[in-house]
């Protein structure tokens, strides 16, 4: 790699030369959007650079950075990383003690910290961190009062910074010089949600080549514009927002405040944008409703014109042959309804859109892509910086995430577990030597943890956590995760648990969504007292039928996974509920609470009775515990040979 | 004489006094005698039960109501019968007990309504608009963006305000008669009809509002756990006469409070 712009520090003087008067980052702040230039930015950075190393910020130190995004806290990762530090960045809706694991960890020196709730949480933890010695905060709101020698204003110590660079005119330049692609870059925890976080160290390679990759892959340039609006501490946003902003040399915007983020949107208007499927899902929802609240005019207008766009859209965004009728067609709705809908959603000027996380539902997908979106999936892990596969223009499905990023290799082991290695694998744990042994082997080939395979036109299927994957009797494999997510795009399934580990077929639980169905059996008269006698209803037990009906078909077309089609399933009379300890507080499946607590509907699932009786203890939300009945009747699902997926 | 707080606050000069103010509604006697002052940079409370006439004070700092007896006294000046909008002037501003917000306009605008006092161009030159009378609002909407952005209403900058929870349009209220940059600030019952958190929040703002702009706060409140927390001084009306006066933890203690509000067993 050129070492004249192997670091942050380095790619940003490149930048303030190459690109000087072209903006960098914008905030909205007091009702306006103020900007700085690369120039400006540097000027800004290298002054807080200067200031740090005024307060005796040594060479890998440590700086933690707390608060959501700010361009000052992006000015101090880069900042941190002129001085040959290592910026630590955290989540900021953590609760202190979180924190506390995090920067005692890390051995954090110095932290950045947005404002005074911030600031409070680093005083709260103080005593129990020895290692912290400044605290620099960016907004001084509410902080008068506060009198301790260790904490700075950010402007303050900017200020500091100037008279230091007067004094030590080259102090700077050594330092940026000093640093190489191979040095680390930043440390970036894990968020936790198994065990203690794991602090992923990344070197500059890491990320900059990553980023230079996939800035290539797909042709950012330098006037993309970016919403930051995810968190800091993300691999995500460290990628979008700082490594692919400063290779492509593109500008981020920072919105005004988290509440404000769909209006701060609209007024951007990105070129290039991530969410997870939620985002998408919400914004689908949000327009579906309010479609229905529009005159009967409109709803035509658009019922008519969203038919023309899913038969149209998505081929012209695939750069498919198109008829001249249909093209012209597509014009007129763009005209009427995709350009203003998309004006109200904030993707006007969109070029390109990520989602990555979790599966997302062919039709939320197709809706988007029929608009001319051009939304694609990747897959990735913090210890990949982030690209592991992505998905080249032309060639996006629904339920693949792509061919392997640029440079990076992936295979799949015997177990099913998908395996990659690249020049974007992280370095190490920070202080976890056994952790980082067992994730990359010697060969650098790191584990995901994620069963896949690759489909026959070589993209890669991702079907679930490699510990969830089982076998049915006949040794073929169960993918619990995959089939209920199938059932999941339906609108009215809400959960739904499939069984099938050592068993001979595959069954499944159904939880019905209360608000789809119960405004389905509004608009058909189908009258009912409870959730429990929705769901008892036959003709929403023939509902689900068809439903499973086409998750079948679908499976059977798959070879791998014919044998996962549905024989037999129930609707279950409660919903799967975290506070019975169902689920976890953010919605996943406890497959063996379940199972224990269930056992006798998942005998009669594979007895072969028609309905099974079950009491179930339940707790209401005032912490009363009380108990329902129900006798379940059971179902049997006609199931599909397995079929060539050609055929 | 300027003293300082425990928490560093400076408290200085009487701001405002009223001397032996007795107000009527013909035979009903709303206030007897009430005297009591507020110093400059404090936080002032007022507390009583229903009826105590507590509103009715604030009405009569505030200009609304005339006393049939007795004196307001307002930056060392005693203050002749004047109408709400020369009080205004004078720099004294109010949030009401019932929300008495522009419902149909935007956050944004009702903000702008709380500047009226300081708008000097006239209305030809607003008719024009073009020179100082779009100066002037321009410099205006900065002075009310820095409110929004103290209270945290930025999402709802545009939004009309009979759409927003009673929680934000109470912030909007606050935020209006921060608008007005007044010297004194009245506040009726800030927390009425308020969740916890919701209460949490306004009390951050008051106390913050106190500190930062060093505004001079006298509100009216019914709850006692707010009220003690908050304020410096508290005065205590019951039936329209003045039960006590003092520090939180004086009142507290005072026998005449006491029996007014748990009542003493017989």
């Amino acid at each position: 790699m050129n070492h004249q712009t192997d670091t942050f520090p380095k790619l940003l003087s490149d930048n303030a030369q190459r690109l000087a008067s072209k903006v960098a980052m914008r905030e909205k702040d007091y009702g306006i959007w103020q900007s700085w230039t690369w120039a400006e930015m540097r000027d800004e950075i290298f002054a807080l650079a200067n200031g740090l190393a005024a307060l005796g910020f040594q060479r890998g130190d440590k700086l933690a950075i707390v608060g959501s995004n700010r361009p000052r806290l992006y000015w101090g990762i880069c900042a941190t990383q002129c001085l040959g530090g290592i910026p630590v960045p955290v989540y900021q809706d953590s609760v202190a003690d979180e924190m506390q694991y995090v920067l005692e960890h890390a051995e954090a020196k110095f932290v950045i910290a947005e404002d005074q709730e911030q600031v409070d949480k680093m005083l709260e933890i103080q005593d129990r961190c020895p290692n912290m010695q400044h605290i620099i905060y960016d907004d001084p709101r509410g902080m008068r009062a506060y009198q301790h020698d260790h904490l700075h204003d950010f402007v303050d110590l900017q200020t500091l910074g100037r008279e230091f660079a007067q004094a030590h005119p080259d102090y700077l330049n050594q330092a940026i010089a000093q640093g190489q692609g191979s040095d680390i870059s930043i440390f970036l925890y894990t968020s936790g949600t198994t065990g203690k976080p794991k602090g992923v160290v990344m070197t500059y390679d890491n990320i900059i080549l990553t980023a230079r990759n996939s800035a290539e892959f797909d042709k950012l340039t330098s006037s993309e514009e970016v919403l930051s609006y995810l968190p800091m501490a993300w691999v995500g946003d460290h990628i979008f927002s700082y490594g692919q902003a400063y290779v492509a040399g593109f500008a981020i915007n920072c919105p005004e405040s988290e509440t404000t983020i769909a209006t701060d949107l609209r007024e951007i208007g990105p070129t290039y944008y991530f969410a997870p499927p939620r985002v998408f899902e919400n914004i689908l929802t949000t327009v579906t409703i309010r479609m229905h609240d529009a005159g009967k005019l409109k709803q035509r207008m658009y019922n008519y014109f969203m038919g023309v766009a899913r038969k149209t859209g998505v081929k012209l965004l695939n750069g498919e042959a198109v008829s001249f009728k249909d093209k012209w067609l597509y014009g007129l709705g763009n005209i009427l309804i995709y350009a203003p809908l998309k004006n109200t959603m904030g993707f006007t000027r969109i070029r390109l859109a990520y989602t990555a996380g979790e599966a997302i539902g062919p039709e939320i997908f197709d809706f988007f892509r029929s608009l001319g979106i051009n939304i694609k999936q990747l897959y990735g892990q913090t210890e990949a910086a982030v690209f592991i596969t992505m998905q080249p223009d032309g060639q996006i499905f629904a339920d693949t995430v792509g061919i392997p990023a640029p440079g990076v290799d992936v295979k799949i082991a015997d177990n099913g577990e998908v395996l990659y290695r690249g020049p974007g694998v992280f370095h190490s744990y920070f202080k976890n030597e056994q952790a980082t042994r067992e994730t990359k082997n010697a060969e650098g080939w790191v584990y995901t943890g994620d069963a896949g395979y690759f489909a026959e036109n070589g993209h890669l299927k991702i079907i679930d956590r490699i510990k969830d994957v089982g076998r049915f009797n006949d040794g073929s494999m169960f993918a619990p995760k995959y089939i209920e997510n199938k059932l999941k795009f339906f609108p009215h399934i809400k959960e739904a648990v499939a069984f099938g580990h050592e068993k001979d077929y595959c069954t499944a639980f159904i939880n019905i969504d209360l608000e789809a169905v119960g405004n389905w059996a509004e608009r058909n008269n189908v009258a009912y007292a409870s959730y429990q006698e929705l769901a008892g209803d036959p003709r929403v037990y023939q509902m689900m039928l068809d439903s499973i009906e086409a998750v079948n078909r679908s499976l059977a077309s798959d070879p791998l996974l014919s044998n996962s089609q549905i024989h037999r399933f129930l609707i279950l009379h409660k919903e799967l509920d975290p506070d019975d300890g169902e689920l976890t507080r953010t919605r996943k499946v406890r497959r063996r609470i379940i199972a224990e607590k269930y056992g006798v509907l998942i005998d009669a699932l594979y007895n072969g009775s028609k309905a099974c009786f079950i009491r179930t203890e339940v707790t209401f939300e005032d912490g009363r515990k009380g108990a329902i009945e129900a006798n379940l009747a059971i179902v049997d699902v006609p199931t599909l040979a397995a079929v060539k997926e050609a055929a | 004489m300027a003293e300082l707080t425990q928490d560093g606050r400076k408290i200085g000069d009487i701001l405002l006094e009223v001397k032996n103010i007795t107000l009527a509604f013909g035979g009903v006697k709303a206030l007897t005698n009430i005297s009591f002052d507020i110093k400059e940079g404090e936080i002032r409370a007022i507390i009583g039960p229903n009826g105590a006439g507590k509103s009715s004070m604030l009405n009569v700092i505030s200009g609304f109501y005339h006393p049939q007896q007795g004196e307001v006294w307002f930056r060392g000046q005693k203050r002749g019968p004047m109408r709400p909008y020369e009080v205004a002037r004078q720099g004294i501003a109010r949030t009401f007990q019932n929300i008495a917000l522009f419902k149909g306009m935007s956050t944004l605008d009702n903000l702008m309504t709380g500047r009226i006092t300081q708008m000097h161009t006239n209305i030809l030159w607003q008719a024009l608009w073009k020179g100082p009378a779009e100066r002037e609002e321009i410099a205006h909407r900065e002075k009310v963006e820095r409110i929004i952005d103290f209270l945290g209403i930025q999402a709802i900058r545009k939004t009309p305000v009979g759409r927003l929870p009673y929680g934000l349009q109470k912030r909007v209220e606050l935020g209006r008669a921060l608008a007005a940059e007044a010297k004194l600030l009245l506040l009726d019952e800030p927390m009425a009809g308020m969740n916890l958190e919701e209460k949490e929040d306004m009390c951050r703002f008051i106390l913050d509002v106190n500190e930062e702009f060093g505004t001079t706060i006298a509100l009216i409140e019914h709850d006692m756990g707010v009220v003690m927390d908050l304020s410096d001084r508290v005065v205590v009306l019951d039936y329209g006469k003045k039960l006590a006066d003092g520090t939180p933890n004086e009142v507290r203690n005072d026998p005449a409070v006491i029996e007014a509000y748990l009542g003493v067993g017989h």
